[in-house]
């Protein structure tokens, strides 16, 4: 790792201040994606800025008909909190399947959708649950943050503070896992919101996380297996790697998606 | 640049001079000799340097010093009451749940806080749990059937 200096602001103020003063400081959540790339030595921070001990990003709230959660919580917190579970358990069980129980003891979901890693699960729900995401200065849907690979709408010192997830009446994430890394090959987040149906498709987009509007007209229409059956994805616009080719994340786009509509129950 | 920092070891409470940059897993062997806790890769994959930091386990390699001020951390070495091993130690010992040993400390680590308050916990929560432990030698069999054991005998 290169040198840096370390900063614990105990306010959002203090972490915006010192982000606009570092040379070039970057946010530090819970580590388990920005760690491991300085210890590659691809980034070169002047400042970190522990997000760690700000509480107002911390925690989970139930607002009405939406679930907030702030950017601070971690993946296990997620994935264990009653509120969540009651309300949309798919989201649970989508944060209890990241990575190992290390990486969910301490990573977050600010860290996750602000990295937006084309194969990571948070950007599936936000864009399946028509998340908004809540900064220190404005909302953004989803649809208008998740840009392109690791890109997002995030100006350079924004800070996201919370995610705002509006309740659906069901929904399921189905995720082929690479096993070594155990990050999405395909995941695809399939919900039946009170405004329409989404399906979000994570790993195998060219350009990150995207939706599939001829599956969600089918299942808006029919909300069962059988209307999505043949439907495809374009190839030219996946991904082809190591791990899987285009033609088959295509196939398992499909696949994912029967299989989360099943789970819809 | 150094800072100092401070935490709880082991039920000690020790302090150093580190650079920001120094990771727990450093501090805890270079500084510390606690070199029970290990470091298998450089890609947070593997957890041989599994630690606990405040009751939860974490990979030592992939937080900071500086993270872990005023923290309580637990490491292998803080497990055994003097000559008696801690009961998931003591389930490894017995069941052959280790070969080289190289993975151990992280295993047992990741062990104990997996299976705290889970008795009755099932071979494929174990094998689901321990993803972020890899071990190049046993074929995870014994361990799985070690950690078994320790959950039972830690209810005790
Ligand atoms: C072994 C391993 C397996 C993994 N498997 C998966 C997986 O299966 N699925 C998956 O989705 N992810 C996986 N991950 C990634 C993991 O979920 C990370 O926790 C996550 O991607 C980043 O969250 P973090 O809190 O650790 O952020 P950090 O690593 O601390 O930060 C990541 C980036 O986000 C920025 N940032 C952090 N917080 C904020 C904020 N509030 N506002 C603005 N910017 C911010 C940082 O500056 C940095 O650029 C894995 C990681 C590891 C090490
Ligand atoms: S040394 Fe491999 S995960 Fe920490
Ligand atoms: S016993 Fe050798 S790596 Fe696990």
């Amino acid at each position: 790792m290169y040198e840096f200096d370390y900063r614990r602001p105990n306010t959002l103020d203090e972490a915006l201040e010192a982000l606009r003063t570092a040379p070039d400081g970057k946010l530090l959540a819970g580590g388990q994606t920005l760690l491991p790339t300085l210890k590659q030595r691809l980034a070169n921070p002047s400042d970190l800025i522990d997000l760690a001990h700000i509480q107002d990003l911390k925690g989970i709230s139930v607002e009405g008909d939406t679930l907030v959660i702030g950017a601070m919580t971690r993946h296990a917190e997620v994935a264990t909190s009653p509120d969540v579970r009651a309300r949309i358990p798919a989201l649970a069980e989508l944060a209890g399947d990241i990575g190992d129980r290390q990486v969910r003891n301490r990573g977050t979901i600010g860290g996750s959708i602000a990295n937006n890693d084309p194969a990571a699960d948070y950007p599936a729900a936000c864009l399946g649950l028509n998340a908004t995401i809540t900064t220190d200065r404005r909302e953004i849907g989803a649809d208008d943050f998740f840009t392109d690979l690791f890109e997002t709408a995030l100006v350079e010192d924004e800070v996201v503070v919370a995610v705002r997830f509006p309740v659906p009446v069901r929904a399921a994430y189905m995720k082929f896992k690479n096993p070594a890394s155990r990050y999405a090959i395909v995941g695809v987040f399939v919900a039946q919101n009170s405004d329409g149906v989404r399906v979000a498709v994570t790993g195998a987009g060219a350009s990150g996380v995207f939706r599939v509007p001829e599956m969600e007209a089918a299942l808006a229409a029919d909300f069962a297996t059988g209307a999505i059956e043949g439907i495809a994805v374009p190839q030219d616009d996946l991904n082809s790697d190591i791990h899987a080719s285009a033609e088959y994340r295509a196939h398992l786009v499909g696949v994912m998606a029967r299989r989360a509509v099943a789970a819809c129950g | 640049m150094t800072v100092t920092v401070s935490m709880t070891v082991n039920g000690e409470v020790v302090s150093g001079e580190v650079e920001p940059r120094t990771l727990l897993v450093q501090f805890l062997r270079d500084q510390l000799r606690l070199t029970g806790t290990h470091i298998g890769c450089d890609t947070s994959q593997c957890g041989a340097c599994v630690v606990h930091v405040d009751g939860v386990s974490v990979k030592s390699c992939t937080m900071l010093a500086v993270q872990a001020e005023n923290a309580a951390i637990t490491t292998i070495e803080g497990l055994a009451d003097g000559e008696r091993l801690h009961p998931m130690q003591e389930a490894f010992r017995e069941n052959h749940g280790l070969q080289c040993g190289y993975c151990t400390p992280g295993m047992v680590m990741s062990a104990i806080d997996l299976v705290r308050d889970r008795p009755d916990i099932t071979e494929d929560e174990i094998r689901k749990g321990i993803d972020g432990n890899l071990c190049r030698c046993t074929g995870y069999h014994n361990i799985v059937k070690s950690i078994k054991a320790g959950a039972q005998a830690m209810k005790g």
